[in-house]
């Protein structure tokens, strides 16, 4: 079928992916600049790239990053996951509604609030109890997962939402106690949540940047806090390469993910 | 036909079937005793007590809201009592978890696990058992072959029809082969033709396996097919208990008779009661119906149901008797080849139903629109209520 559209929406549509896209566009772009200059073009190049493998600060962020971001993603990923499960497979109990909003408060809380209080809560613990000692990797680490969590229970609890409960009472009369269910049917059904949820913890967890800056300590830098404090001292070329690498990563990782949970939906309940 | 004497339920000779729950000395299969379930302030099941026999099939019918579901979960096991208690061949299963029940249950959704093969599907119970692999096989093959699905073991359940679904979760929850088997709607998600087939299949498992099956439905024409004995449930309680053929034509008040099939109904006040025939003076209509005789008294506000089958229609007011004979118009008529359906306004303003067995090929019909005409039926075809 022809279908003509209204030439103005189309405007506002290209004008609005412009307004998005255009800067990233452009960071990729110029990540293949030769030029030292970061806005004047001088021939392509993967120079920039080359500069990153040598430099011994940015892979030892990158590392960090990664590390801090792996760990946290996973932790977060089984404890979220139980959350949800908790939540929707508990039945009807007061204050229900309440627990299921307080798991998804952590993701509107504003991220300065969040780090702030976490910062609060180290240093307490420190003075109380001697652990965590001092801020860096770990610190870090325990705040991302406090939030990753938030992010794997709300994807987690939709996904076992839609699911009908009926498979699981179908397992349990056949004789499977209800651990055995878990098992064999639960967790295989919530497998594609589990994994973008995991997958979308790691995209957050590499780039948050607000938070981990409150609970990091000296020598403690991940990707997004030496991106920064390097942007502090002016731009430099090698940034572009090294952002054009993190876009690459973080779509990758939504892509999979949003692929995942819509590829194939859930038997629904009738 | 002549109408014949009603036959009275202890002595329906019609069915050959040995009756066990008139037998005292049986010892009941399934003895429900004095069940209740609430939730929140709704009491779903109220004080529900039933026996059931070995080798039946049995239906509880029921709207939305009855308390059917609530009754079949708990014998399930996924709803646990507020009181009373469930005796399975004589062991008390009330503080029995599903998982150790010797009942299994086909969903009305069928719930197949959707990760797993058709096989994989059916061995999921066996598997649980902790059976030897080779057994496991075995009993899953003949099962799958006992539903006619011997070919299709290796498919995922999102490639199989609705009908061949139903076919997997009936498999599943027979490969146990469990005392009993509890079907919630069975029939409800397939379409009319493959339900007609499917409920014939569903009765000669049945009779092969022995198992006894409890089938809850709100489609009283597949509890009327399928059942030895039904019992209408409905705001929590039995409102009656009986065969097929009992609950039809001997309905314990107005909800049952109104329930199954068409009734009419007619409210008014006992004339007489005398030998073997009551007297009624119906609301809006001249002249007495009569009825065999009950306990009613005279002056007893009362309701005479009729079905639509049991009454005659003539043109001309019929020779002999002129018991129950009443004179209308009729008022509207809807042809269905095999029958044809008429509804007569009979003086003093009540519409009754009448279906007409279209006996004789012919383009033409008792009656037209308009015509006056005669219903008449006899006296043992009015059912006295008092509720």
């Amino acid at each position: 079928m022809n279908r003509r559209y209204p030439p103005f929406l189309i405007g506002v549509l290209a004008f609005a992916y412009a307004f998005l896209y255009v800067p990233i566009v452009l960071v990729i772009v110029y990540s293949f600049n030769d030029s030292r200059l970061v806005s004047v073009w001088g021939g392509f190049s993967l120079r920039w790239y080359r500069a990153l493998l040598e430099n011994e600060q940015v892979l030892r962020a990158a590392w960090l990053s990664l590390r801090v971001a792996i760990v946290s993603a996973t932790v977060a990923t089984v404890l979220g996951t139980l959350a949800g499960i908790a939540l929707t497979r508990m039945g009807r109990y007061p204050g229900r509604f309440l627990f299921t909003g307080m798991l998804a408060a952590p993701l509107v809380m504003p991220e300065i609030i969040t780090g702030l209080s976490l910062l609060l809560l180290f240093v307490t613990l420190q003075d109380l109890i001697g652990w965590p000692s001092g801020r860096g990797a770990l610190t870090i680490t325990l705040s991302h997962i406090t939030f990753c969590m938030a992010f794997v229970a709300v994807v987690a609890q939709s996904r076992l939402a839609a699911m009908d409960a009926a498979l699981e009472e179908a397992a349990l009369d056949l004789g499977g106690t209800p651990f055995r269910v878990t098992l064999d049917i639960t967790l295989p059904l919530i497998m594609p949540a589990m994994v973008s949820g995991w997958l979308l913890s790691f995209t957050l967890s590499l780039d948050d940047l607000v938070i981990t800056s409150f609970v990091s300590g000296p020598g403690a830098s991940t990707l997004p806090m030496l991106i920064y404090s390097k942007v502090k001292l002016g731009l430099t070329p090698d940034i572009n390469a090294l952002a054009t690498l993190i876009i690459v990563m973080v779509s990758i990782c939504v892509g999979v993910a949003g692929w995942l949970m819509y590829r194939r939906p859930v038997p629904q309940r009738v | 036909m002549p109408d014949s004497p009603a036959q009275s339920p202890s002595s329906d000779a019609a069915r050959r079937l040995p009756r066990p729950w008139d037998n005292p000395a049986q010892v009941p299969f399934i003895q429900i005793k004095g069940l209740s379930k609430r939730f929140d302030d709704v009491t779903a099941v109220n004080d529900v007590s039933l026996d059931i026999f070995r080798g039946e099939l049995f239906a509880i019918l029921g709207g939305s809201g009855s308390g059917k579901t609530t009754l079949l979960r708990m014998l399930a096991g996924f709803e646990q009592p507020a009181a009373g208690s469930i005796v399975i061949d004589g062991v008390d299963m009330t503080p029995v978890p599903p998982y150790e029940r010797p009942v299994n249950m086909m969903f009305q959704s069928y719930a197949l696990f959707p990760h797993m093969t058709v096989e994989q599907n059916v061995a999921y119970g066996l598997r649980k058992e902790g059976l030897p692999r080779a057994d496991i096989a075995r009993r899953v093959a003949e099962m799958l072959a006992l539903v006619k699905l011997g070919s299709l073991g290796g498919r995922k359940p999102d490639q199989l029809s609705g009908g061949e679904q139903q076919r997997v979760a009936l498999a599943r929850a027979l490969v146990k082969r469990p005392k009993v088997l509890l079907l919630d709607e069975p029939l409800a998600a397939l379409d009319r033709k493959l339900r007609e087939h499917t409920q014939f299949e569903l009765m000669n498992i049945q009779d092969q396996l022995g198992i006894t099956f409890l089938v809850v439905t709100h489609d009283q024409e597949e509890a009327m097919t399928l059942a030895t004995r039904i019992a209408v449930m409905n705001a929590g309680r039995f409102v009656q208990v009986g065969t097929p053929a009992e609950i039809y034509e001997f309905p314990c008040n107005r909800f049952v008779a109104d329930f199954f099939g068409t009734v009419n109904l007619f409210s008014g006040r006992v004339a007489g009661n005398s030998g073997d025939t009551l007297s009624f003076r119906a609301d809006n209509l001249p002249g007495v119906i009569c009825a065999p005789a009950t306990t009613c008294q005279t002056g007893d506000e009362a309701w005479i149901a009729v079905r639509p089958e049991k009454i005659s229609l003539s043109k001309a007011p019929p020779a002999g008797s002129d018991e129950n004979v009443f004179r209308g118009m009729v008022w509207d008529l809807a042809y269905y080849g095999n029958l044809s359906l008429y509804q007569i306004n009979l003086d003093g303003g009540h519409i009754i139903e009448v279906s007409v067995q279209n006996r004789v090929r012919s383009a033409q019909r008792v009656a037209e629109w308009y015509d006056e005409v005669y219903v008449y039926w006899g006296k043992q075809n009015s059912v006295v209520l008092r509720e």
